[in-house]
């Protein structure tokens, strides 16, 4: 679709303010709706987006499949590894009070933070996995 | 401290090591990370056996939440056991892994393979653990769908139509799990099993109860793979590279089982169940008529990966017997046979995959003369046999005695001779192949070598143990009395 | 506020029995997916129905606002959206590659083809 004027300039209009939008989600879900999974979805979409405008090959340049293989994996482990610290802290596994044990509200905050955090990567990152993967295949017959 | 987290480190360990196997990538090395994974968790799940069988039920509560508002791990003999279970076979199977998965997989997919092996084995074990009915759902899941990519890296491309097919049967079984917990969760407004059971007696009288309690318990009857909702599992079993065909083989429909048996039992008890609603009018029958119609399809296969998928399901069969008496002896040996036909149908498949190894193929027609040709491999594969007939002094025999002395015990004489008799069909099915193996000459006189030692270590350890278990036999059944107890709420 | 009364259920279990049928009865694998997938979100509804706290509004602290509805089946859907996400997308993965594998996604020819293969 590169070569349709409308959808080039309007996409390349939108991707910026989505990917800001996907971020206003991911860090305002702490105080209304919101959060990792959703943040993560329209993070993607916009990458989506882009390789619709620009071709899957265009799209891969820019986040390379490698790249997301790795974001998968670094995001779960950021929301284990959260519940790890709170686990080698003294504390049950994922009990966020650990992270300030003088504050627990400021804790349990921080902890629900970071583990939205590695959600939001973890979704974004396998969104776009499955996109690339289908969008990669030849069409039948 | 590490002591008190021991149930929680069980599920995080190899969950965390599934990501860090795809950050690994190299071959080799994330071979040797899961096997190490699986060797710790084994080390985890035995100090809790033992903890659990000196102390009593351990409670864990994630993120500090107390139960029954927050998810509780809770371990008691049964689950105990079943995890025990889940690590010894994950554990064993990592010597063989490392040779067949280089055969049967791209060398590419090698890490997202550890990768799905350790996620499927984490699944298994939260399902065993988690003491929250939804969070059942969720590990049940994640097992689920790492099996469903597991079983389509099969090299035949009817792996992947299998794949399909117990995805959509699987997908069909969970969800009507979920129903079945969102229509609990609607009557109580809880979600801990423990806290289920003691306010779901209450409603026991309201149509939403049998609802619900019909929607779980096909949704269970469909992931265990009763007969008749097993059509997915031959297929399945048969297309699945060989290790995954030994290890879902080995846990997954078991650890079903343990869902059904935490379910029934724990959540809604024996009174309501059996005698209210009856159900074991509907299980002994269903699980004669499987024994005896998986086992001549076992009879008439002409894979021998397939022949003992069928065997499985007859197995089941056995199993689910077992559970329908209601009694301390007939759950007793419902458990012990959960664990031994784990060990030998484990076994077996690992001898199949031997010879699938150096073979290529697992047909009947082309094993002839494999006795001679491949004598090591085929002597473990009758000795896993011989159990799976019931032979004394294999656990074969064990269990069978228990299921035969709990319908005796009841004075179902009937039930106990059908038992008996469907032996026999196992006896026609092993035969089978031991006819091919030894008294058939080899179309090609080609040597073909043993399976490397990797691959014989894990099928030896096994097999050992399917012989060790059927002569000590005092360990596997003091403990599966004791969960009997347990779930009947009677102590032994 | 209207009462939503029985409504919610009835749409759930017709949408439900849409479901199951197809999953079980279309030879289409893609459809048989589609199938599952209504299957899967009609459970969704059945939960974010059973959450309803008549005059409740979205579990958001405010001023003013004392009554809520029960935010907890919500969080547990929002977990059974990203299970049916997974499956769907495995599930069309496996059909891709079926395809690829077979040159057609029926049910019927996929076995047809392999019957001839044996």
């Amino acid at each position: 679709m590169r070569h349709q004027g409308i959808p080039r300039v309007v996409s390349k209009w939108l991707i910026a303010p989505i990917l800001l939008f996907a971020l206003y989600v991911q860090f305002h879900g702490d105080f209304g709706p919101g959060g990792g999974f959703q943040a993560g979805v329209i993070f993607a979409a916009a990458v989506v987006l882009y390789a619709l405008i620009f071709g899957l090959q265009a799209a891969k340049q820019i986040v390379k499949p490698r790249i997301v293989e790795t974001l998968v994996a670094l995001g779960v482990l950021l929301y284990a590894g959260t519940g790890l610290v709170s686990l080698f802290l003294g504390y049950n596994f994922l009990d966020y009070t650990a992270l300030d044990p003088d504050n627990a509200p400021h804790g349990q905050h921080l902890g629900i933070f970071l583990v939205e955090l590695g959600v939001g990567i973890t979704v974004a990152a396998v969104m776009i996995a499955i996109f690339f993967s289908f969008a990669g295949r030849r069409r039948l017959r | 401290m590490i002591d008190m987290h021991l149930p929680i480190l069980l599920i995080v360990v190899p969950l965390v090591s599934a990501p860090l196997c795809v950050l690994l990538r190299q071959k080799t090395l994330v071979w040797a990370f899961a096997s190490l994974v699986c060797v710790a968790s084994l080390g985890i799940a035995s100090m809790l056996l033992i903890r659990v069988l000196e102390e009593g039920v351990i409670s864990y509560a994630i993120g500090g939440w107390i139960a029954p508002w927050g998810i509780e791990y809770r371990v008691d003999t049964i689950n105990a056991f079943v995890l025990l279970l889940v690590s010894i076979i994950a554990a064993v199977l990592m010597f063989f892994a490392l040779p067949s998965v280089a055969d049967e997989i791209s060398g590419k997919q090698h890490y997202l393979f550890y990768t799905a092996y350790l996620l499927c084995f984490t699944g298994l074990m939260g399902i065993a653990i988690t003491g929250d009915a939804f969070n059942v759902f969720v590990f049940l899941e994640i097992s689920s769908l790492s099996s469903y990519t597991l079983i389509a890296l099969g090299r035949d491309r009817r792996a992947l139509t299998a794949s399909y097919q117990y995805l959509i049967m699987g997908t069909l079984g969970a969800t009507f799990i979920v129903i079945g917990i969102g229509l609990m969760y609607m009557m109580t407004g809880t979600l801990n099993m423990f806290d289920l059971s003691e306010r779901l007696p209450a409603m026991f009288e309201t149509r939403t109860a049998m609802v619900a309690f019909a929607f779980l318990t096909v949704g269970m009857l469909i992931k265990l793979a009763m007969f008749p909702m097993h059509m997915w599992l031959p297929n399945a079993y048969c297309y699945a590279p060989s290790l995954v065909t030994a290890f879902l083989a080995a846990t997954a429909t078991k650890v079903s089982i343990y869902v059904f048996l935490r379910f029934t039992f724990t959540v809604w008890g024996a009174e309501f169940v059996f005698e209210k609603l009856k159900l074991d009018a509907f299980l002994i029958p269903l699980s004669l008529i499987g024994i005896y119609v998986a086992s001549l399809s076992a009879i008439y296969q002409t894979n021998i990966k397939r022949l003992l998928a069928y065997s499985s399901v007859a197995q089941i069969g056995y199993m689910m017997l077992g559970i329908g008496f209601v009694s301390i002896t007939g759950l007793t040996g419902g458990i012990v046979h959960l664990f031994n036909h784990a060990l030998m149908k484990a076994a077996l498949f690992l001898s199949v995959g031997c010879a699938v190894l150096r073979l290529g193929s697992s047909d009947l027609a082309d094993w002839k003369g494999l006795g001679r040709r491949m004598p090591v491999t085929m002597a473990a594969f009758v000795l896993a046999g011989l159990s799976l007939i019931g032979v004394p002094l294999t656990v074969g025999f064990v269990s069978k005695w228990y299921l035969i002395l709990a319908a005796l015990e009841k004075g179902w004489w009937p039930i106990a001779l059908l038992a008996l008799l469907s032996s026999l069909l196992a006896v026609i099915y092993v035969w089978r192949v031991v006819e091919v193996a030894y008294f058939q000459k080899a179309d090609d006189d080609s040597n073909v070598k043993e399976a490397p030692l990797m691959m014989q270590i894990s099928m030896w350890v096994l097999t050992g143990a399917t012989l060790y278990f059927g002569i000590q036999t005092d360990l596997t059944v003091n403990v599966a009395q004791r969960a009997a107890g347990l779930l009947l709420g009677v102590t032994p | 506020m209207i009462s939503v009364g029985l409504f919610n259920y009835w749409a759930c279990m017709i949408l439900m029995m849409i479901g199951l049928y197809t999953a079980i009865a279309r030879p289409n694998l893609v459809k048989k997916l589609i199938g599952l997938s209504i299957f899967q979100v009609s459970v969704f509804l059945l939960y974010i129905s059973m959450g309803k706290v008549s005059g409740g509004t979205a579990p958001i602290l405010g001023e003013g606002i004392d009554t809520y509805s029960n935010p907890l089946p919500h969080v547990l859907i929002l977990t059974a959206i990203v299970v049916g996400i997974a499956t769907l997308s495995l599930g069309l993965a496996l059909v891709v590659r079926i395809g690829e594998a077979y040159d057609t996604i029926e049910e019927d020819e996929i076995i047809e083809r392999d019957v001839v293969n044996d």
